[in-house]
Parts: C-alpha cells; sequence; structure tokens
C-alpha cells in the first residue's frame, strides 16, 4: 500500500547496545511523518527524545522494529542517497575552524557535488535560496564562531535547507534562545514546512508555542508515545500525563502548563 | 569574487617564492655559485666548471627534490591529522608517529640478529628500512586513534602521543643495548638524519612513495571539509567516516614513515606549516589550505635546508636542529594566543 507519508516506524524499540546487553528506553513506536507539515516531539528530559531522534535518522540503530523513509527500510539506503532524502541539525557544538557562514552552508550540497567539492550553477543556486529564506543574507561573509547562538541556528537551518531534502529533522533548535529568537526559529520552520513542502521534525521544550505553532505534535512519556493534532491531544488531556507532578498542571482553556 | 583574487595572488606570490628559494638552495652553501651559473647548469646539464656542475646535479638538486617532497608530505600529513583528530595541535612528530617509524627501523636494523641470517640480509636494506618505518608509525597512529575514540579532550591525546614517543624511545634503547656495533652505528647514522645522504634510487623511491601518499590525500579533501562539521553532521552528508579514516591513516602513515625512513625524523614541520597556510589564507576550505600547505611546505623545507648547509661556512646544522628551533616557538606562540583551545 502507497503511503502519503515520507517517514514511518513500526513497533520500534528504541535504546542502546553496550556490553552488558541491551538497554531499552522506549518501546512500541509508531509515528508517520506526511510532507507539507510541521511536526514538534514532546517530553521531559531523559525520556528519550534524542535517542528517537537518532534512531530515524540512522545514526544509532534500532533495538527492534523498523524505520521506512518513503516506503524502504532506512538500513537499505547507501550513505550518499540518504544524505540526499534527510537532513539533520543537531545539538552538537561544532569543532573550532575557520569556515565561513556561506561556506558552512555550502557544505550542505556535499551528497550532490563532485569527488572535488566542486560547486555548479545549480548548487550556488540552492545555497542562495536557502540563505534568502532564513534571511541570514547580512551574515554571509562572516565566521561562523563570531555569530550569536539564535543566528548560528538560523545558519545551521539554511545548511539543512541546502541539503534540499524532503525531510528535515532537527534536535532542540530552540534551546539556549530567547522568546524572540524562539518565535523565529518557530515561524521559520513553520514557513518551510507549510509553504515549501517541506516535513519538519523536531524536539522541543516549548510546549506552549509548540501547541501554538505546529501542525502535529508527538508527545513521549514513559508509558507511551502518541501523534496527534495539538487539540487533540489537549482534548485526550495527553498533557496531564507529561510530567509526574501534581503541582504542573495544563490549563486546557488557555493550552498552556500552570503552576500551582 | 574577491577572495578568488585575493587567494590567486597569495598563490602566485607563494610560488615565485618557492621558485625563489629552489634557486637559492641550489646557489648557496660552503662554496657560493651565482645564479646564473646555476640556471645554465640546470638548462645545459653542463658548465665549463666541472665542480660546479658536480656540486649542483649530483648533489644540491637531489637534497632540494628530498627537501621538497618531506616538506610537502610532512606538512600534508599534518594537515590531514589536524582535522581528523579535530585538534590544531596534531601532527606527524607531536603524536609520535616519527617515533613510531623510528623504532620500525631500530627493529630492521638492530632486531635482525634474530632472525636467520639470509632472512636478515633481506631485510636490512631500502625496502626493508621502509618498510619498517611504515609499519611503526602505522601502529603508532593506530594506537594513538583508539585512545584517541576515548578521549574527548585534545590535550590528553596529546599527552598520550608524548608517551608514545618515550615508549618507542625506551624500546630502541633495550634494543640497542643488545645490537653489535656495527648495526648501532647504522642506526645512529639514520636518527642523525640529512636531507644530502639519498642516493639516486633511493630519491626515485621517496618520490614515488610520497606521490602515492599525496594521491591518497587528494581523494579525502572532500570528505575532510564535512569533517569540518564534526563526525555525525559529516555522516548525514553522505559521507563514510570509516572510509576516510582509513585513508587519512593510511596516506599519513605512508607519507610521515617514508619521510622519516630516508631523513631521519624532522620535528615540527608538520605540525606548523597547516597553521601557517590556515593563518594566510583564513580558511578552512581543503581545497586552498592543500595547495596552500604543498607550498609552503616545500618552501619551509628548502629555507631551512638553505639555513643547514650555512652558506659560506665549513660547517652544516643537522636539519632537524633548525625545524625545532624556527617550528618550537610556533607551538607555543599557537597555545598562548588561542587559549581556548579544546
Amino acid at each position: 500500500m502507497e503511503s502519503k507519508a515520507i517517514l514511518k516506524t513500526e513497533n520500534l524499540n528504541i535504546g542502546y547496545t553496550s556490553k552488558k546487553g541491551k538497554i531499552e528506553i522506549a518501546a512500541n513506536i509508531n509515528i508517520e511523518l506526511e510532507a507539507g507539515k510541521l511536526i514538534t516531539l514532546i517530553g521531559g528530559n531523559g525520556i528519550g527524545k534524542s535517542t528517537l531522534l537518532k534512531t530515524i535518522t540512522s545514526i544509532i540503530p534500532a533495538l527492534e522494529g523498523e524505520v521506512y523513509l518513503s516506503d524502504k527500510k532506512i538500513a537499505a539506503y547507501t550513505p550518499e542517497t540518504l544524505a540526499q532524502n534527510l537532513s539533520i541539525v543537531t545539538t552538537e557544538k561544532l569543532p573550532a575552524s575557520n569556515l565561513t557562514v556561506s561556506e558552512l552552508i555550502a557544505l550542505g550540497r556535499h551528497p550532490y557535488t563532485n569527488w572535488m567539492g566542486n560547486l555548479t550553477e545549480n548548487d550556488f543556486n540552492h545555497i542562495e535560496n536557502a540563505i534568502s529564506v532564513t534571511k541570514v543574507d547580512h551574515l554571509k561573509y562572516q565566521k561562523y564562531s563570531e555569530i550569536s547562538d539564535g543566528q548560528l541556528q538560523k545558519v545551521m537551518i539554511a545548511r539543512a535547507l541546502a541539503q534540499d531534502t524532503p525531510l528535515i529533522i532537527l534536535d532542540e533548535p530552540t534551546t539556549h534562545l530567547d522568546l524572540f529568537h524562539k518565535v523565529a526559529v518557530f515561524k521559520l520552520l513553520k514557513k518551510l514546512a507549510n509553504e515549501n513542502n517541506k516535513c519538519i521534525l523536531f524536539s522541543t521544550h516549548d510546549i506552549d508555542l509548540a501547541i501554538q505553532l505546529s501542525d502535529e505534535m508527538i508527545v513521549m512519556t514513559e508509558d507511551f508515545c502518541v501523534q496527534d493534532q495539538p487539540c487533540n491531544l489537549i482534548e485526550k488531556g495527553v498533557f496531564d500525563t507529561l510530567f509526574k507532578d501534581e503541582h504542573i498542571v495544563f490549563d486546557k482553556a488557555h493550552g498552556k502548563f500552570i503552576v500551582r | 569574487m574577491q577572495k578568488n583574487f585575493k587567494n590567486s595572488s597569495l598563490f602566485t606570490g607563494l610560488f615565485s617564492l618557492l621558485i625563489l628559494a629552489f634557486l637559492a638552495n641550489l646557489a648557496l652553501g660552503n662554496v657560493l655559485i651565482p645564479l646564473g651559473d646555476v640556471c645554465e647548469i640546470l638548462i645545459n646539464q653542463t658548465h665549463e666548471k666541472h665542480t660546479w656542475t658536480y656540486i649542483i646535479l649530483d648533489y644540491r638538486f637531489p637534497k632540494a627534490i628530498v627537501a621538497i617532497l618531506t616538506g610537502v608530505g610532512l606538512s600534508i600529513s599534518g594537515l590531514i591529522m589536524q582535522t581528523l583528530f579535530r585538534n590544531p595541535l596534531a601532527g606527524p612528530y607531536v603524536l609520535g608517529l616519527s617515533s613510531g617509524a623510528s623504532l620500525g627501523v631500530a627493529i630492521v636494523i638492530m632486531g635482525s640478529f634474530l632472525l636467520p641470517t639470509f632472512v636478515a640480509d633481506f631485510l636490512v636494506n631500502d625496502y626493508g628500512i621502509l618498510i619498517g618505518a611504515f609499519f611503526g608509525s602505522f601502529l603508532v597512529l593506530l594506537l594513538v586513534f583508539f585512545v584517541a575514540s576515548k578521549l574527548k579532550d585534545t590535550m590528553s591525546i596529546l599527552i598520550v602521543g608524548l608517551m608514545f614517543s618515550s615508549l618507542t624511545s625506551a624500546i630502541i634503547n633495550v634494543l640497542t643495548s643488545f645490537s653489535s656495533a656495527e648495526q648501532l652505528q647504522k642506526f645512529t647514522f639514520w636518527t642523525l638524519g640529512s636531507l644530502g645522504n639519498l642516493n639516486q634510487n633511493q630519491v626515485y623511491l621517496l618520490t614515488i612513495v610520497v606521490s602515492i601518499g599525496l594521491l591518497l590525500s587528494f581523494t579525502i579533501i572532500k570528505p575532510l571539509d564535512g569533517l569540518l562539521l564534526g563526525e555525525n553532521y559529516a555522516r548525514s552528508l553522505g559521507i563514510s567516516i570509516k572510509r576516510t579514516r582509513n585513508i587519512s591513516i593510511i596516506a599519513t602513515s605512508i607519507l610521515a614513515g617514508t619521510i622519516t625512513a630516508f631523513v631521519g625524523p624532522i620535528a615540527f614541520v608538520g605540525l606548523a606549516i597547516p597553521h601557517m597556510s590556515k593563518l594566510i589564507f583564513q580558511t578552512s576550505n581543503h581545497k586552498t589550505l592543500f595547495i596552500a600547505t604543498l607550498l609552503l611546505g616545500a618552501i619551509t623545507m628548502l629555507v631551512c635546508d638553505t639555513i643547514s648547509q650555512m652558506p659560506n661556512q665549513d660547517f652544516t646544522i643537522p636539519i632537524n636542529a633548525i625545524t625545532s628551533i624556527l617550528g618550537a616557538p610556533v607551538v607555543i606562540w599557537l597555545i598562548i594566543r588561542k587559549k581556548g583551545i579544546r
């Protein structure tokens, strides 16, 4: 059966394999990511958000179950074709180097360039487009080590955009940013998903913003992992189960958490 | 683009410097030969003064070629290691590759008493020394890599490199106490190192092997650029980390190993030259850095060699002393300037 989903998981169990055996972090995850949608992944610290993202981006193997990218098992992709279908933005700190912003964004064209990494006219068009959509033109010739965290986050998104993939996955892109920049990143991702028909999944702790801006949300708790539209999740009272603390209560009417 | 223009004028400048340094290297020495005569000898292969022809063609020209190969090879291996270890202070000498090569050579020259005579005779020649040096540096690099994968702190990796250096010299000391006077003499001559002691065949061999190492390095220019973003990003760009790492290890061991085998351990060139390129060109793009490092490496070794043959004097200074005197302050300055290196 042909599905609309770009990425789909089937009974996915995630975790790590160590010498002592398998450490399972979450089990039975079934999610579907569709084109044109901004999807946020929320859950408490240590619940396995990053592990899930690492598993579906093929950085670490799944313990059990399957991840399908465009109806094909993700493990069956060669590194190069995977890079043409999926781009990532991680929380990792970049190693020190002299790269300028435009050089950094140009690295996104790697999966398409020849063995010497020479950029063609087409590559330059993609790079220019990524720069103008994310509005980082004024930073182009600066070194990435000299720009602010909020600016760098936009640049990393531009890099993922230059990679020209239907699916972009980001790990906590709004952490360490002030409210202004958080909103800017949220709106940018929303625009990319809705207007450029990208499928964008990212994890975040900014639940209020996520409820307002995402098309769908994936909520991870110790007991379950559920995906739905924000309003439906509110209806079902899923957010009440997010934190195991009676002092944090979800206010359905306003769509946000309050502390009692 | 402005940057392209700036780069190409810099390259032109460096290339002219290289030609100058090459000619100066041929002209200067304890016998001074005027530049015009040097060019005449190079072009016509002959000159009315036979001693000059002999000095240039049989001694200084091959030595200049060896200097260029040494500078180029060590600097490129340093550049690769700095990106691969994400460590601005990495280099073939600092991480113990040169000591590993020394140990390999020591085992070939002095450890051959353990073997039957005919095997020993088979081993103790240019090829044996070459293979010993390659495997010596290869093994040390593998060990450093293994340790580096356990440690994230860049400074500890350097300390580990230092430990490997001490360890290998200790093993060499043990070996020397077992070896005969003749073997000891042979090994001591090797450790002193010199760019001028190679015969024609050795120069050919060095040229071929260094070319292979450089060709291998050229194939990983693109993945090295990707690695500037860290391993996870590089992988997400479709780069095979394993393949890049394997080629890097083989290429750097070939370069650092063979050069050490033929000219002895040369300090700091591999560490300082990539830095000079990065400072001058203000980029991390490996295509630019490769060419810059090639040119600067060749120029620096030619200049060091010219200094070491002490123009107009009757004595020479070991090349290793010159590179250390020039290179060590560069490293100290780098550490002071970049307090944030981690």
